[in-house]
C-alpha cells in the first residue's frame, strides 16, 4: 500500500498478516508447533542470540502468534507487541521487566478485582509492592512516588464501574518522575480509545475480552508504545545494563523504540513461560477482524439499556459514563466519543437482596465472570470478581453489595430489554 | 534542513542498489548493536568493510578492518554510521574529499545531524539517519514481524523468500 495510514478497520484485518509465501494461504494458518528447524548451526546460535529475526520455541514465539501481536500493536499505535497466555501473564512480564526485589509502583484502586489480588498478594512474594490510589485524585499518585517506585497502572475504562480515566493528566505526573505509564485499555479496547496518544508508554489488554469478543480463548498482550526512555535513569537494568542471559547484550541500545517489548518475551516469556496456545492466536485473530463493527454495536446498545434502565421504577441508580447526566460523561467525551463501551453497574431499590433475585431470573444473559462477548453477562461482583476484597476496597473499587455488573451483547437490543423486563417484573 | 522522515519506497530503493557497505564504528564485540548488524548484512547477501582505527588490519565477522573510508581499496556504494551523532560532520567532510564517493549516507537510530546531512544531500548522496538498516530490512521483508514488531507493512502480495529457513528478502521494484 502506499505509504498513507490505513484506517483502523482496514488494520483490524491486514495488519500483520500476509499470504503464506509456499501455500498461498490467505488466512493466517495456525502454526500447531512446538519447533522450528535452523538452516545450520550459524544460523541457530545467530536466533538464540538475538542476532537474527525468526522463530525458535513456541515458548518464545509462534507465527501465528506474531501476526496477532502485530495486528494488536497496529491498532494501539505502538512500535511492538508481546501475547501470552492471558491478561495477567501479560501484566506479570511487564512488571517483571521493570520492577526489581523491594520496589514498588502506584496502581488505580478502580481495577479488575483480578488484578487488585495479583497486585496485593502474588507480586508481594516478589518483594514488588503497590500503593493504591484514587486515579481522580492526581495527588494521592504523587504524594506516593519515591525513589523506589518504578511505575504507574491504570485502566484506562475501569472495571466494574466503566468510569473513564484522565490519561493525559496521570502520564505527565508519570513522566515528571520519570517513570512509564502502563495502562489496561480491555474494556475500552483500541476502537473506542488508544491510551498511547494520550500519553500512555504501555498498553496490556485481556483479549479474552473485546478483542478476541467471542467468549472462546484466553489471550493476554503487551504493546510497547516505544515512547519510554529506559536508558535516562539507570532504574530499568533489564533494558539499559549489560544481559548475563544473552552473553551481555543491553536490550535498549540494541532494539531502539521497541526493546521493552523484546525484554518482555526473552527475559520474561522466556524464562517464566506463559506462552499463548498458537490456537488460541487464531481465534482471537479472527475475532479482532471484526472488533470495529463489534464495539460500536456494544456501545449503541448498552446506551439504550442504560437510558432504559435509568428511568425504570425498580432501579435505584445507573452508572454508565454514556449516560448525559453521568458523572463521568465529560471524561467520557474527552476519551472515546464513540462510545462508553458495553460494562456498566447499577443498583436495585432493593439492595442486595432484589440484585440476587433479579440475575436469577434472567434468562437471556448469561451469569458468567466474564466481559466482551457478544452474548449480554451478568454477574454480582461483590460476590464473585471481587468477593477476596475487602468491604472498603469493594466500595472503593465501584463493587459494592448493591452493584449488579452488566454486559451488554451484540443481540437485538430489544431482545434484551426485554429480558430485563421480565427479570425486574419478578423482583 | 533534512528531515526525520523517509518513505518505505525511499528506503527499500536503497536497500535494493546497495551493494557494498563501509561501516564506520563496527565493533569486534560479538554483543555490540554494530557487530549484529554487520552479521546480518553479510547474511543478506553485502559487502561490507568494518572501519575502526583501533582495530585496523585485524577481521570483524570475518572481514578486514580498515583504518579509515579512504583506506577501503573497492567501491562503497554506502556509508553506515556507528558513531555519536556529533560526529557525523567530520564523516561528511570525509566522504566528500573522497574521489570515488559513495551514493548514501546512513546513521545509525539516535545518530543524527541536520546540517551535515543536508549537506551530504546536497552534494548529490541519498541520505538516512536514525535508522536501523537491518531493522529496516526486517521490516521492509517481514522478517521483523517474528518478533511481534509493528511494520507498518499492508499488503495481500506473496512474501518473498530467499535461500534457506526463515529468510525473506525485499520485493523487487514492480514494473
Amino acid at each position: 500500500m502506499s505509504n498513507n495510514e490505513p484506517g483502523f478497520s482496514t488494520l483490524a484485518i491486514h495488519a500483520g498478516a500476509q499470504p503464506d509465501p509456499t501455500t498461498g494461504a490467505r488466512a493466517t494458518p495456525i502454526y500447531q508447533t512446538s519447533s522450528y528447524v535452523f538452516e545450520d548451526t550459524d544460523h541457530a546460535a545467530a536466533l538464540f542470540g538475538l542476532k537474527a529475526f525468526g522463530n525458535i520455541y513456541t515458548r518464545i514465539g509462534n507465527p501465528t502468534q506474531a501476526v496477532l501481536e502485530e495486528r494488536i500493536a497496529a491498532l494501539e499505535g505502538g512500535t511492538a507487541a508481546l501475547a501470552t497466555a492471558s491478561g495477567h501473564a501479560a501484566q506479570l512480564l511487564v512488571f517483571h521487566s521493570i520492577m526489581q526485589p523491594g520496589c514498588n509502583f502506584i496502581a488505580a484502586n478502580k481495577l479488575y478485582g483480578g488484578s487488585i489480588n495479583q497486585f496485593g498478594h502474588a507480586f508481594k512474594n516478589f518483594d514488588w509492592h503497590v500503593r493504591w490510589s484514587d486515579p481522580a485524585d492526581i495527588a494521592s499518585i504523587e504524594t506516593q512516588i519515591d525513589d523506589k517506585t518504578r511505575g504507574i497502572f491504570i485502566e484506562s475504562l475501569a472495571n466494574p464501574g466503566g468510569t473513564f480515566v484522565d490519561i493525559a493528566a496521570i502520564a505527565e505526573v508519570a513522566h515528571k518522575h520519570g517513570l512509564p505509564l502502563i495502562v489496561d485499555n480491555t474494556m475500552a479496547s483500541p476502537y473506542l480509545l488508544r491510551p498511547i496518544e494520550h500519553g500512555a508508554d504501555i498498553v496490556i489488554h485481556s483479549m479474552t475480552k473485546f478483542i478476541g469478543g467471542h467468549g472462546n480463548s484466553m489471550g493476554g498482550i503487551m504493546i510497547d508504545g516505544g515512547t519510554f526512555n529506559w536508558s535516562e535513569s539507570g532504574n530499568y537494568p533489564m533494558l539499559s545494563e549489560p544481559r548475563p542471559e544473552y552473553g551481555g547484550i543491553v536490550l535498549h541500545e540494541t532494539f531502539g523504540n521497541f526493546a521493552f517489548a523484546i525484554a518482555c518475551r526473552v527475559l520474561g516469556l522466556r524464562d517464566l513461560g506463559p506462552a499463548i496456545a498458537p490456537f488460541n492466536a487464531f481465534l482471537l485473530l479472527t475475532g479482532v477482524e471484526t472488533l470495529p463493527l463489534r464495539m460500536q454495536r456494544h456501545c449503541d446498545n448498552a446506551l439504550e439499556v442504560a437510558t432504559w434502565l435509568k428511568d425504570h421504577a425498580k432501579v435505584d441508580w445507573v452508572s454508565y459514563s454514556g449516560l448525559p447526566g453521568d458523572d463521568n460523561h465529560q471524561l467520557m467525551k474527552t476519551y472515546s466519543p464513540k462510545g462508553a463501551g458495553a460494562v456498566f453497574t447499577f443498583g436495585l431499590k432493593g439492595g442486595f437482596d432484589a440484585g440476587v433475585k433479579f440475575v436469577e431470573g434472567l434468562e437471556l444473559f448469561s451469569h458468567l465472570a466474564n466481559i466482551g462477548d457478544t452474548r449480554s453477562l451478568v454477574i454480582h461482583p461483590a460476590s464473585t470478581t471481587h468477593r477476596q476484597l475487602s468491604p472498603e476496597q469493594q466500595i472503593a473499587a465501584g463493587a459494592g453489595p448493591d452493584v449488579v455488573r452488566l454486559s451488554i451483547g451484540i443481540e437485538d437490543v430489544s431482545d434484551i430489554i426485554g429480558d430485563l423486563q421480565q427479570a425486574l417484573d419478578k423482583v | 534542513m533534512h528531515q526525520d522522515s523517509y518513505s518505505d519506497n525511499f528506503i527499500a530503493g536503497i536497500l535494493r542498489s546497495v551493494k557494498t557497505i563501509a561501516m564506520i564504528g563496527a565493533s569486534p564485540k560479538d554483543v555490540r548493536p554494530s557487530n549484529i548488524v554487520m552479521k546480518y548484512l553479510i547474511a543478506k547477501g553485502f559487502k561490507v568493510a568494518p572501519v575502526n582505527p583501533g582495530h585496523a588490519g585485524k577481521e570483524i565477522q570475518g572481514q578486514m578492518t580498515y583504518a579509515s573510508l579512504a583506506d577501503i581499496p573497492w567501491h562503497i556504494d554506502m556509508v553506515d554510521v556507528f558513531r555519536g551523532s556529533d560526529a557525523l560532520p567530520g564523516i561528511v567532510d570525509e566522504i566528500l574529499a573522497l574521489k570515488d564517493r559513495p551514493d548514501v549516507l546512513w546513521a545509525q537510530l539516535t545518530v543524527f545531524h541536520a546540517e551535515a546531512g543536508q549537506r551530504a544531500e546536497d552534494a548529490g548522496l541519498k541520505v538516512v539517519m536514525n535508522r536501523c538498516p537491518k531493522i529496516e530490512y526486517g521490516r521492509l521483508s517481514g522478517e521483523i514481524r517474528w518478533s511481534g514488531v509493528n511494520s507498518r507493512i499492508i499488503s495481500s502480495r506473496k512474501p518473498v523468500a530467499q535461500r534457506g529457513f526463515q529468510a525473506l528478502g525485499i520485493r523487487p521494484q514492480s514494473k
